[in-house]
């Protein structure tokens, strides 16, 4: 295990590089566009035995990893927001074709207006297309996930694409210190992609694609619902397997501080290294404060967050994208759902936040905190004030 | 190698019978006669963009598809085609294959000249070793009869529909064949149902086995969006080619060669009058339309022969 100072962008591009897969197809979008620039110069080198296609566009990235995985090749492609809605289509298309290719999101706001920096807004628009969808706080996870994604999609009970998310500029081009494996060590971890079912098999043909009728198409649905729930169970596998190897432990989510806290916040993402300081800080002060940071967003771990929150008075749910639902955004939604199905009583208060690039400090967080704990102790918070569902962090008046 | 019509015909079916695509459909006859085409020893993976083919080939559980096939979108065929092709040189390096595959694209005038444009114009520049087929029926059949790109003039389509107001489609169609010759591939074709099918086969071979990107375009007649008897089909396609409606040429490593030029060429109402979809053109106050239906095919006619003269 070699120290490096990189960002994660790069971390990505080298995890790719250590993987080796058969094929690539990407679409230069910022901020995503250094992962295959990275890996162009990587096969340029021969340091890869990989085929790179440099599509015209991203909707032509997807088509092309979907058949080339379909041809029974590892496929890996790279995007980030407006790329991500263009490949939308193509995105269900390997996920119900049962597909398990990779897809490196570097997370960016969508338009309008145009703007390349982080929010959710991509990746959360592509949450139910049947994709896995993994997100990382920092280069080190980012690495991390892209090394574990294939071992997770290609598993037989599983096998559907996998998306490994990390925030744009904030991790994806911040340069940082973080472990990278040996390429052998990657090798061996990951190995070799042996499909059952694939286009190129000389001793059966494949048709892949079908028109499916209504008496088929709810059981496809079902099916792909089913491989979507093992997943759950592959994840926990594959990230305790990679913890042997590399000291680094992972779970659904990441639970800090969480245990005795009266008030915790629920995000994901590069802002949760923010929020871990500011709760850091208040505990200092006596404070029962916390976090859970969701890293795996499909399949959702509803009952796990749920109990993880159990005896947390207050709970701040934070979203980074807009569902224009008017009552908060994916995240909330999805976590008040796991709340109530499992009867945790806990008072919620709705945040949004770092939209298009906004910054979100430590002294924020602390705010936030603060609010919930007066909350916790039957304070009204701003949010009731204002007759709101929830409040937008950081929004100039 | 010579064309021998009766061992041609014999050659085992790659598209298999129960299939669902109409009687008389013209698609139907170009994927047969392409695959045709086909070394029997060579695999081949079939992509194919969404449209009538699709939808009536491959009705799950079911498949008529004797050959590998991947149907992903309506607009993604040229692309989806190019990862199976590059995947198949990764996979021939690494040594996990060992046959000869090719790999051959279908696709309607829809999910060719208009929604899959763009995914075939990248397939072709980045010069894979694929063919692309189109199996032009000048509509979106598929969802009934709406006008493409494709489209002749003044032909009556759902969205162009014949009234008060209007003759039908006010454009003429695109010239895709061309515009894909411009991308410089080495092997571009024109051609449809004529004779013996001699002039599809031999297009057909030399699409599959000439290496790099190839593009054949095949007039590919719809009884339903067109409004003929099914079994007029090869009168149309013939009539197609004598009127200069639909010339047969090819484009060999920039080379045009005009295939066929009718001796005596026949007025264009010789074609237009075997289809529903242009009888209002026969009213008397339409005539001028015909006219100028007329001068735009001769006018293609003979760029096309000036282009085959250089």
């Amino acid at each position: 295990m070699a120290k490096k100072n990189i960002s994660g962008n790069e971390a990505v591009a080298n995890a790719l590089r250590q993987i080796n897969p058969d094929v690539m197809a990407a679409f230069p979008i910022t901020p995503s566009t250094e992962i295959p620039q990275y890996f162009s110069k990587f096969v340029s080198d021969g340091k890869v035995t990989t085929e790179f296609i440099p599509v015209e566009s991203e909707h032509s990235s997807m088509s092309a990893t979907i058949g080339a995985e379909a041809a029974g090749a590892r496929a890996v492609t790279a995007t980030s927001s407006c790329g991500l809605a263009y490949m939308w289509e193509p995105l269900t298309l390997a996920a119900s074709n049962r597909l398990p290719c990779a897809l490196m999101l570097v997370c960016r706001a969508l338009s309008g207006p145009i703007n390349i920096n982080c929010d959710h807004s991509d990746a959360m628009a592509a949450r139910d297309t049947g994709w896995i969808q993994i997100f990382s706080e920092n280069n080190q996870e980012a690495y991390d996930n892209a090394v574990m994604a294939f071992r997770i999609s290609e598993h037989k009970d599983v096998r559907l694409p996998i998306m490994i998310c990390q925030d744009g500029f904030i991790t994806s081009h911040a340069v940082g210190v973080m472990e990278m494996l040996s390429d052998q060590e990657v090798k061996d971890f990951v190995g070799e992609y042996e499909p059952e079912h694939y286009l190129l098999n000389e001793n059966e043909p494949m048709a892949l694609g079908p028109y499916a009728i209504s008496p088929y198409y709810m059981e496809a649905r079902r099916a792909q619902e089913q491989a979507m729930e093992n997943a759950k169970q592959v994840i926990l596998d594959v990230s305790r397997e990679f913890a042997e190897m590399s000291g680094r432990s992972y779970g659904l989510f990441e639970e800090y501080a969480l245990e005795d806290a009266d008030a915790a916040i629920v995000l994901i993402g590069s802002a949760a290294g923010t929020a871990k300081d500011a709760v850091d800080e208040m505990r200092e002060k006596g404070l029962k404060v916390g976090l859970l940071k969701i890293r795996v967003f499909r399949p959702f771990p509803a009952d796990e967050i749920a109990k993880a929150l159990k005896n947390v008075k207050v709970i701040g749910l934070m979203d980074r994208s807009e569902s224009f639902s008017t009552q908060g955004g994916p995240l909330i939604s999805e976590v008040s759902a796991a709340l109530f199905k499992n009867r945790v009583q806990a008072q919620a208060v709705n945040y949004m936040y770092g939209l298009g690039g906004r910054d979100i400090t430590v002294e924020m967080f602390e705010e936030i905190f603060e609010e919930l704990l007066a909350v916790s102790e039957g304070k009204d918070p701003i949010v009731k004030e204002s007759g709101r569902a929830y409040r937008y962090i950081g929004l100039r008046e | 190698m010579a064309y021998n019509f009766k061992e041609i015909m014999n050659k085992p079916e790659r598209l298999a019978p129960g299939h669902r695509m109409c009687a008389g459909c013209g698609g139907t006859i170009a994927v047969r006669n392409v695959l045709r085409a086909l070394k029997e020893e060579d695999h081949a993976v079939i992509a194919n963009a969404t449209g009538c083919l699709e939808v009536s080939t491959f009705m799950y559980p079911y498949t008529a598809w004797e050959d590998s096939y991947i149907h992903n979108a309506f607009e993604n065929a040229g692309a989806s085609l190019s990862g199976v092709e590059t995947a198949y040189h990764v996979l021939k390096k690494k040594g996990k294959i060992d046959s000869t595959y090719k790999f051959i694209a279908f696709g309607g005038d829809g999910g060719t000249y208009d929604i899959g444009f763009q995914s075939l114009s990248g397939a072709m520049e980045r010069g894979h070793d694929l063919v692309y087929v189109c199996y032009d029926n000048g509509a979106y059949m598929n969802t009934g009869t709406q006008r493409s790109s494709a489209t002749p003039m003044y032909a009556d389509t759902t969205t162009t529909p014949v009234g008060k107001v209007s003759a039908g489609k006010p454009q003429y169609r695109k010239d895709l064949a061309a515009i894909i010759a411009e991308h410089n591939v080495p092997y571009v074709a024109q051609t449809t149902f004529v004779k013996n099918f001699r002039d599809l086969h031999e297009k057909a071979e030399k699409a599959i086995y000439t290496e790099g990107p190839a593009f054949l375009n095949i007039m590919a007649p719809c009884p339903r969006g067109w409004r003929y008897d099914s079994s007029d089909i090869m009168e149309i396609c013939r009539l197609g080619v004598e009127t200069c409606y639909w010339p047969l040429f090819e484009v060999i490593d920039g080379r045009w060669i005009l295939n066929y030029e009718p001796k005596n060429k026949l007025p264009i109402e010789d074609f237009l009058r075997t289809q529903g979809r242009f009888k209002h053109l026969f009213k008397p106050e339409n005539e001028h339309l015909i006219a100028e239906f007329q001068a735009e095919v001769d006018r293609r006619f003979e760029e096309l022969k000036f282009r085959c003269s250089r």
